[in-house]
């Protein structure tokens, strides 16, 4: 067993496929930085908002102003130093870091493909993906190589599989499979679309699209793994997305998916491209292909290995531990992020804060609007964890304010996949009375199925 | 795994069997609503005509401004009084829909934001023409809110009113003020008329930017701010703990605050059940919508049902309520109080039931999801 897992990790593979995806993902990036840029949205998302929704443990981490727009620069150039190659290695942690705390910033704008970009971005930290058409490469011969641990490709493959997998498993439930629901709601009114808009309105539809979307997810990866399958494997990948890219608003997240799978094509695929591109480029590409292996320096001999192994075994744990928690997941939403759990659910919610003052029982209502934006509001009227964390910045607004004695209570109400709505937060819980946690949320009432 | 496989393998199999008869057809449909012509509907049957009501009740009423000062008087003060209160009324039809040129020259708060400001209307008044009411500063000098001040509140008598409002300066102020909501509203409806309502209802699909998706959108603020908040709850204290009396719409002339908000509710109903303005015909409406989905996707509960039985027992909570409701909030606020709850209700129906059955998304974030 040790002995054949060592020979793997001795195995050397081409390293052009790394190298297409550290350009790709680069690239990408770029474009991500450069388009959340033009769209306004750093300043309607973070700059403007007087509030933000924390993580649970990165509280410290706060928006800094104008300085937001150096951060989305940083990580902006760090993603093009990236795709070149150039100081790689200082380039990915920077993008890595500044891109991460982007995300923590607020979790209003939470999206799991954020978080994969984050995981991404953290393996390439441990990954020779420099050695190899970059910049890097061509000025420092040292470092020019061909040939890089098969398990730098490997792993990120893994990563692909346990997103797309995790994906498909959490499909596996009885509103997905037996109601297609959510599909059904949000697919029943895009007449609109071209070509297949007229059928998107029949109920087989919403059956095929969820049944396909679990398959897929659950088994693209095999049928890519398989050379005599990956041809077509990949034509549905590409269908897939850009079909979901047609009917519902999930930004740059097909075009990272449909670039990761790039990775499990074959070596020769991969050096062909690179070779196209460097005719393009009028790039020696020559140059690169030496026949050298890479060999990691002393420090870094091993510890890559040893980080990517406890990186997976978290990969492979955290998202199963909603199990730790009693209750319908997507209604009480514990331990719902970071879960590969795309696309899941349609849920919506009101939810009125009543400010009383227990001594006199003097009471009013909050008027959301006057502290969250648009977006906040409804992210914040469906999670009970912002509604708590809403609730507390309230309560300090209004004891700066001069009100004494504060309780304060909300009046919440949710519909989950087109089930009637129905009380949501327990209505007589002080919300000042309880914290943010990640004990059991038993204040949040249970979710009658019909 | 295997057995996982050949269980989804059959499953799909089973599945894919029931595609091969489609047959019965129209029991598959799940949204066959038309939207066009629900917007057809509104913008022929209800937007349009409930904007050219209001506009002959400001013609009018600068008509009686005129007749009262080239003969000021208790009588011409009265039928001026009442052209004022026809014209506030048909306000109330078209107030909710803030879209289009409505919305882009910020209708209502030209036209109906108060309290009023007395001081503020006086100095414009004593400025020497010296003001632009284009400012948002200036929201609560003019309006019906700054001409309820003027006809009913700026003197203890009737007679003294007569003296206050018959100076050539708040003459000329008062003027301008009514032939300014004259030439908003104008502006309005041409554009109406001439683009929009082509615009509109072409812009049938089902995005966030889609006519349906705003328009419902529109209609859910001005129910939730402008009918349930600003009508009811500010005044009777919902957001301040504190009853307001000074916040009562139609606060000078004191007896009409109920009317109004009945005019206003009644006009929500009639838009959201598809009542023509004229009241003779019914078309392709929310209401109609959601029982549509209702019934083709055999879910169990019909909205639309289900807000419709909730404004009427807020109905008969207005109807407890006095004419006026600065009186109404002191001697027994409870009553108010019960209003806004029973008006509150029908929002989270809305908002949250009808809005995911409708899969209109509340104030249309433009941002990624996933």
């Amino acid at each position: 067993m040790k002995q054949s897992i060592q020979t793997y990790l001795n195995t050397n593979t081409k390293a052009a496929p790394l190298a297409v995806f550290r350009v790709l993902f680069g690239l990408l990036m770029v474009f991500s930085m450069l388009r959340f840029w033009h769209y306004g949205w750093i300043e309607k998302l973070y700059i403007l908002p007087e509030f933000h929704f924390h993580y649970y443990g990165f509280s410290w981490i706060n928006v800094p102003g104008q300085w937001t727009y150096l951060l989305f620069a940083i990580a902006g150039i760090s993603a093009l130093f990236v795709a070149m190659g150039f100081q790689y290695r200082i380039s990915i942690i920077s993008f890595f870091f500044s891109f991460s705390f982007i995300e923590l910033m607020d979790k209003t704008t939470y999206l799991n493909h954020y978080y994969l970009v984050s995981c991404l971005a953290f393996m390439l930290i441990w990954l020779p993906a420099h050695t190899h058409f970059s910049v890097d490469a061509y000025r420092n011969p040292h470092l020019n190589k061909e040939l890089i641990p098969r398990w730098s490709i490997d792993s990120l493959k893994l990563m692909i599989s346990i997103v797309y997998i995790y994906a498909g498993a959490a499909k596996l439930n009885s509103d997905w499979m037996m109601e297609a629901l959510p599909l059904s709601i949000w697919l029943r009114d895009k007449v609109d679309v071209p070509l297949i808009g007229t059928l998107l309105d029949e109920k087989w539809m919403h059956y095929l699209f969820s049944w396909g979307g679990a398959f897929y997810d659950l088994f693209i990866v095999f049928f890519l793994l398989w050379s005599r399958t990956r041809i077509f494997a990949f034509i549905t990948v590409l269908l897939f997305h850009l079909l979901t890219k047609v009917l519902f608003p999930i930004g740059m997240f097909p075009y990272i998916m449909i670039t990761a799978t790039l990775l499990f094509f074959s070596e020769s695929f991969h050096i062909k491209l690179l070779t196209t591109i460097s005719r393009l480029c009028k790039i020696n590409y020559s140059k690169f292909l030496n026949g050298f292996t890479y060999k990691a320096g002393r420090l870094f001999n091993n510890l890559p290995i040893y980080i990517l192994a406890a990186f997976f075994v978290f990969q492979f744990l955290f998202p199963l531990r909603c199990h730790l928690y009693d209750g319908n997941l997507f209604w009480t939403e514990e331990a719902y992020r970071f879960s590969w759990r795309v696309m899941l659910m349609e849920k919506t919610g009101a939810a009125d804060f009543k400010v009383v003052d227990s001594k006199t029982g003097r009471r009013f209502y909050v008027q959301n609007e006057d502290f969250l934006t648009a977006f906040q509001q409804k992210q914040m009227s469906t999670q009970p964890d912002f509604m708590i964390e809403y609730a507390h910045f309230l309560g300090k607004h209004f004891t700066s304010q001069g009100h004494e004695n504060l309780q304060i209570f909300v009046e919440s109400y949710a519909s989950l996949n087109g089930r009637r709505s129905q009380i949501f937060f327990s209505p007589d819980i002080d919300l000042l009375s309880i914290k943010n946690d990640l004990k059991p949320r038993t204040y949040i009432q249970p979710l009658n199925a019909d | 795994m295997l057995k996982k496989v050949y269980f989804i393998l059959l499953t799909v199999i089973l599945i894919a069997s029931c595609v091969e008869t489609p047959g019965e057809g129209t029991s598959m449909l799940t949204d066959n609503f038309d939207r066009k012509e629900m917007l057809e509907f509104w913008a022929e049957e209800i937007i349009l005509p409930a904007f050219s009501n209001y506009q002959d009740y400001l013609t009018s009423l600068s008509d009686q401004a005129t007749v009262f000062y080239s003969d000021p008087s208790l009588n011409s003060l009265e039928s001026f009084r009442s052209s004022w209160l026809e014209a506030y009324l048909a306000w109330q039809e078209v107030s909710m829909f803030e879209i289009g040129k409505a919305e882009e020259i910020g209708l209502r708060n030209f036209t109906n934001i108060y309290p009023a400001d007395p001081e503020l209307i006086f100095d414009n008044i004593n400025s020497g023409n010296n003001f632009n009411l284009d400012l948002p500063s200036n929201f609560p000098a003019q309006g019906f809110p700054a001409l309820d001040y003027l006809l009913f509140g700026s003197a203890d008598t009737d007679l003294n009113i007569i003296d206050v409002i018959n100076t050539p300066e708040t003459m000329e102020y008062v003027v301008t003020l009514i032939d300014r909501l004259n030439t908003l509203t104008s502006e309005v409806q041409s554009d109406w008329e001439l683009s929009f309502k082509d615009e509109f209802i072409n812009n049938s699909g089902s995005s966030g930017t889609a006519s349906t998706d705003k328009m419902v959108n529109d209609f859910l603020f001005y129910y939730e701010k402008f009918l349930r908040a600003a009508k009811v709850g500010m005044p009777a204290g919902v957001f301040s703990g504190n009853i307001e009396t000074n916040l009562v719409e139609g606060k000078y002339s004191g007896v009409y605050s109920k009317q109004l908000l009945q005019r206003g509710f009644s006009s929500v109903q009639d838009f959201f059940n598809g009542v023509s303005f004229d009241g003779q015909a019914t078309g392709n409406s929310l209401s109609q919508y959601l029982t549509d989905i209702h019934i083709s996707n055999n879910t169990d509960f019909d909205f639309s049902e289900s807000i419709n039985v909730q404004w009427d027992v807020a109905t008969e909570s207005i109807s407890d309520l006095q004419d006026n409701f600065q009186n109404q909030i002191i001697e027994d606020n409870n009553k108010m109080l019960t209003v806004y709850d029973e008006l509150n209700k029908a929002v989270r129906i809305l908002k949250v039931d009808m809005m995911q059955a409708l899969n209109i998304q509340v104030d249309f974030v433009d941002a990624d999801g996933d």
